[in-house]
């Protein structure tokens, strides 16, 4: 009994030196709001607009990024409107630059641009920190394009409600990204405010403004970022060369390359400056259908390599030796799914089938069914 | 041991208690804040359309019950509405003024003289970050007329929204994230320290449904103190083109892109690829940020604009032109609304729709049967054509005069006036003035008009613009008043520079961010097709200038009186300045008035 009290005591004890050593002494400094406009103005200048693909109805034609080097690297959501050769950069103060694609990881939708500029003021993701529910944060972004040239991006102000995985709720919100996200009590995720920054009320980045969600049975929008540790990983690799575009790297030319008519896939009909490799129509027991590929798959890697055309993904196969294994990583609705395609022994029995044709004809790529 | 068990729960039931306790500082600010919005809600007006079917917000401004709403709530309720108040009272209210392009109406509560309103602040102070609270009727909850209060920050400044297919063009606007739902419109948007900083009057909807997206717009405050005057006319206010349009160019400069010959930035030397580096007295970077700049001003102000040319900078002061025409305008009183302005709607990526006010395609429910105008709003209200309300007019107009009248009766000095005085080469002049002729005796010679046929011919002398037809407009005026002269309305405010320090120009408000310029009252005078508008100092009645408009598109002769004295029991000036297009003409030390009898005829 002695020892069940002294027990009792000394927990007791512990607990309350705990509690006492918890108590956060800066709860007035955390609701100063005068401090709030110089952390957002100490922040604007690493916000980006960014301009590119889309325009027709439902689909805005620009998004929101933010610079993570001194030398130009852009972090921004992996979207169509990247899907162009003239990607639009507006810093802060006006200028105006094209960006180029660096590279995406489209399994957390985040991609990285380049513009050629030095010594400007950056997120630096190797410092961004961690938030718990119940933070304050502020959301930076160009919703609604509502700034342009010079005009500052707009600010929101919100708590994070709660630390989770998108993925306890999928299939309601439908999205490739499964990892963990801070959702928003706020209105963050609007128009164009996909690639913003979310920083708690210090101006330290927290995460990356998603694109927008929306529950299709009942109509309601996610608001939510993805936490910079999530990402940071695959930003590295993009940095590192990985997740790249092909285009940007030396052309091996092989002995024997696989081409679209070996693989028995046809792709959608290439009419756009950047069309998206869709598949149109895989041939019965090709290659491709071997491995699982079906119609209207999205061609997303070929190996490591990022592929965002048909025109891109054409020229990826052509560097590819045919006696090789290959691995494709498509996306179906918005699954990520890996196709790994055995090597091909011999030569294409289709020598007419299209590698070489005009990328805008129409027809392009379409292989006659075999005839029966 | 039992001591050592009481001193530990002790110690960890002052801490639990400590820890459960807010911090002072948190405390205190919650009690602040708290009874700002109380004391904010106060201002605060929920307002009736249709029957109660449909409506919006707005704000009290002034003890006598100014308020303040948006044209797209107020064009539903018609000329009289409806006002709850946070006293649970319900208020007669009649429009005032107009403002359809701008989205800003001005309404009279009436039946108190102490109404609880809102202080406005300096908008342009207001920073990206600052705290707001949006005050109003949100979904028409208000059925007890307490309104909602949505807190938020203030998410961007000077922003530019395009009149998205209607004639509504938000310029210059807040961006906040408080909640601005359907039925906030009209209502105001404050500051932490519960001064009014603007009026909610947009939002960005589209695909989720007209709700809040966290992208509201407010019309900014100092926008509407520009209007204020124009609203208190009683009139349909129009907006302000430069007579020019403005583009960037490759090096991010504003150049510009056309030009009026007939605008009178033309006339100030304006051309087509000039650069526009200043407007309204903010420095223009954007395209954007000229509209801003052009969206805050009425038709007819004069703003400062510097541009360059070939390499020199001009600073000028300029006149805009009106946005649309007079019968657009009258459309408008008329009930046909979206009316479509002279520029071709823009529409920004975004489409911001208005909250509150049926998609531009839907046409306005005819309204229904108006109930009987209220017996206070009768006594409120005068209908006639170009008007919203003429009983406003009426009453600026006489208020002006009622303040000229108090420097001293002009009406028994009918007869001929002479006005010794020096030139500023200190030469003698003398000018002799009757309801006749006209006339000016230097020592070089002497001229003289009659004032009959078309005075627009005969603006002598040369390069003055017509200084002698001035003249006598300007005794015209002193000595006839509202019934002699011709037709005098209330114009509203504008800015006017001040010529000299001292008395007449005390009551005079500082404006375009410096001390240069103040806003004074403007009457419109018509005599024979001579429009004429005379300047006053609000606060001490002086008729501090005058401008006389021969034609249409021309420059004006302007006479600007200073240092002013008394003569013989009435108040007149010792100093007329004379400017016309680009130059001051004359300046004329008034050194002896001499009055003759009238002439019997």
């Amino acid at each position: 009994m002695r020892n069940l009290f002294f027990d009792t005591a000394r927990w007791t004890l512990a607990l309350a030196i705990v509690v006492v050593a918890s108590r956060n002494p800066a709860v007035a400094q955390a609701i100063a709001a005068d401090s709030l406009s110089q952390v957002i103005e100490s922040n604007q200048p690493k916000m980006v607009k960014i301009y590119g693909a889309g325009g027709v109805r439902g689909l805005e034609s620009y998004q929101s990024g933010f610079l993570i080097s001194e030398s130009g690297h852009v972090l921004t959501a992996w979207s169509y409107v990247l899907d162009t050769d003239y990607i639009t950069a507006v810093l802060d103060d006006g200028r105006k630059f094209e960006a180029k694609l660096v590279g995406a990881d489209p399994r957390l939708e985040v991609a990285v641009l380049k513009i050629e500029a030095t010594e400007l003021p950056f997120f630096d993701l190797a410092t961004s920190v961690p938030a718990e529910g119940g933070s304050r944060v502020l959301a930076f972004s160009n919703l609604f394009g509502v700034a342009t040239g010079d005009e500052p991006a707009s600010v929101q102000h919100g708590i994070i409600a709660v630390k989770t995985r998108l993925d306890a709720r999928r299939g309601t919100f439908e999205t490739p990204y499964h990892g963990s996200v801070y959702v928003l009590d706020a209105m963050t995720n609007n128009p164009g405010a996909a690639g913003g920054a979310l920083t708690n009320q210090h101006g330290e980045l927290l995460a990356m403004l998603g694109k927008e969600l929306r529950n299709a049975q009942n109509n309601i929008w996610l608001n939510y970022a993805l936490p910079i540790d999530e990402l940071r990983g695959s930003v590295d690799s993009i940095l590192a060369g990985k997740f790249r575009p092909g285009e940007d790297k030396p052309a091996i030319k092989p002995d024997e390359a696989v081409d679209l008519a070996s693989l028995g896939v046809v792709l959608v009909p290439d009419i756009l400056e950047r069309t998206p490799p869709f598949v149109d129509e895989v041939r019965a027991n090709s290659p491709g259908q071997q491995a699982g590929i079906k119609p209207d798959d999205l061609i997303v890697f070929v190996g490591e390599n990022l592929v965002h055309s048909c025109k891109g993904f054409r020229e990826e196969l052509a560097r590819i030796e045919r006696d090789l294994p290959l691995r494709l990583v498509l996306m179906r609705g918005q699954e990520l799914i890996e196709a790994v395609i055995k090597p091909i022994a011999s030569p294409s029995p289709e020598p007419n089938a299209g590698e070489s044709k005009p990328a805008a004809s129409i027809p392009d790529e379409k292989i006659e069914p075999e005839s029966k | 041991m039992k001591c050592l068990l009481s001193v530990a729960w002790l110690v960890l039931y002052c801490s639990l208690s400590a820890f459960s306790q807010v911090d002072s500082q948190v405390l205190e600010a919650e009690t602040a804040r708290v009874a700002v919005v109380e004391r904010a809600s106060q201002a605060a007006v929920a307002i009736f359309a249709n029957g109660g079917q449909g409506g919006g917000s707005g704000v009290v401004i002034s003890p006598d019950g100014y308020a303040l709403s948006n044209f797209h709530v107020t064009n539903e309720a018609g000329k009289a509405m409806k006002c709850g108040m946070a006293d649970g009272k319900l208020y007669d209210a009649v429009i005032v003024g107009i403002d359809p392009t701008g989205d800003v109406a001005l309404l009279k509560l009436l039946g108190r003289e102490d109404f609880p309103h809102a202080e406005m602040a300096d908008s342009d102070k207001v920073q990206v970050g600052d705290w707001c609270f949006a005050i109003g009727n949100p979904f028409l909850l208000a059925t007890d007329f307490h309104p909602t209060v949505s807190y938020g920050v203030i998410s961007g400044v000077r922003r530019y929204q395009y009149p998205a297919g209607t004639i509504l063009e938000y310029t210059d606007c807040l961006q906040a994230d408080a909640a601005i739902n359907p039925g906030n419109s009209g209502g105001p948007m404050f500051d932490a320290q519960g001064r009014l900083i603007g009026i909610n009057g947009r939002g960005s909807f589209e695909k989720r449904g007209r709700v809040n997206v966290g992208v509201g717009y407010a019309i900014s405050i100092n926008q509407i103190k520009n209007f204020l005057g124009h609203l208190k006319s009683g009139r349909v206010v129009d907006h302000a083109t430069l007579g020019a349009s403005v583009r960037s160019n490759e090096n991010r400069r504003v150049v510009v892109e056309d030009i009026l010959d007939e605008s009178d930035a033309y006339r100030r030397g304006l051309r087509y690829g000039d650069e526009v580096t200043h407007f309204g007295g903010r420095p223009v970077t954007t395209v954007n940020g000229f509209k801003n700049v052009l969206g805050i001003f009425p038709k007819g102000w004069r703003v400062p604009l510097t541009f360059q040319h070939r390499g020199e900078s001009s600073e000028v002061l300029v006149r805009l032109r009106g946005v649309h025409r007079e019968t657009e305008l009258a459309e408008l009183l008329e009930g046909k609304p979206n009316v479509e302005p002279d520029k071709a709607p823009e529409p920004k990526p975004g489409e911001p729709r208005t909250p509150g006010r049926p998609s531009p395609k839907t046409p306005t429910a005819p309204h229904a049967k108006p109930a009987p105008m209220p017996e206070i709003v009768k006594q409120h209200f005068i209908e006639k054509p170009g008007y919203v309300n003429y009983y406003f007019n009426q009453l600026n107009r006489d208020r002006v005069l009622k303040a000229l009248v108090a420097r001293g009766d002009y009406s028994p000095l009918a007869g001929p006036w002479t006005i010794l005085g020096e030139t500023g080469m200190a030469e003698e002049v003398q000018f002799e003035l009757s309801d006749q002729q006209a006339s000016i005796k230097l020592p070089s010679g002497e001229l003289k008009i009659e004032l009959e046929g078309d005075l627009a011919t005969r603006l002598e002398p040369p390069a003055s613009g017509g200084l002698l037809v001035s003249l006598a407009m300007w005794r015209r005026f002193l000595i006839g008043g509202l019934t002699g002269f011709g037709d005098v309305t209330y114009w509203g405010t504008a800015p006017l520079e001040v010529i000299a320090a001292g008395p007449g120009s005390a009551g005079l408000e500082p404006n375009f961010s410096g001390a240069r310029f103040a806003l004074a009252d403007v009457l419109v005078g018509t005599y024979r097709d001579i429009d004429c508008r005379f300047l006053f100092d609000p606060a001490e009645g002086h008729l501090l200038a005058m401008e006389m408009f021969p034609e249409e598109d021309n420059d004006p002769c302007e006479l600007y009186f200073s240092d002013f004295q008394e003569f013989e029991g009435r108040i007149f000036p010792r100093r007329i300045e004379v400017r016309h297009a680009d130059t001051v003409y004359q300046v004329i030390q008034c050194k002896q008035f001499k009055f003759a009898p009238a002439v019997e005829k």
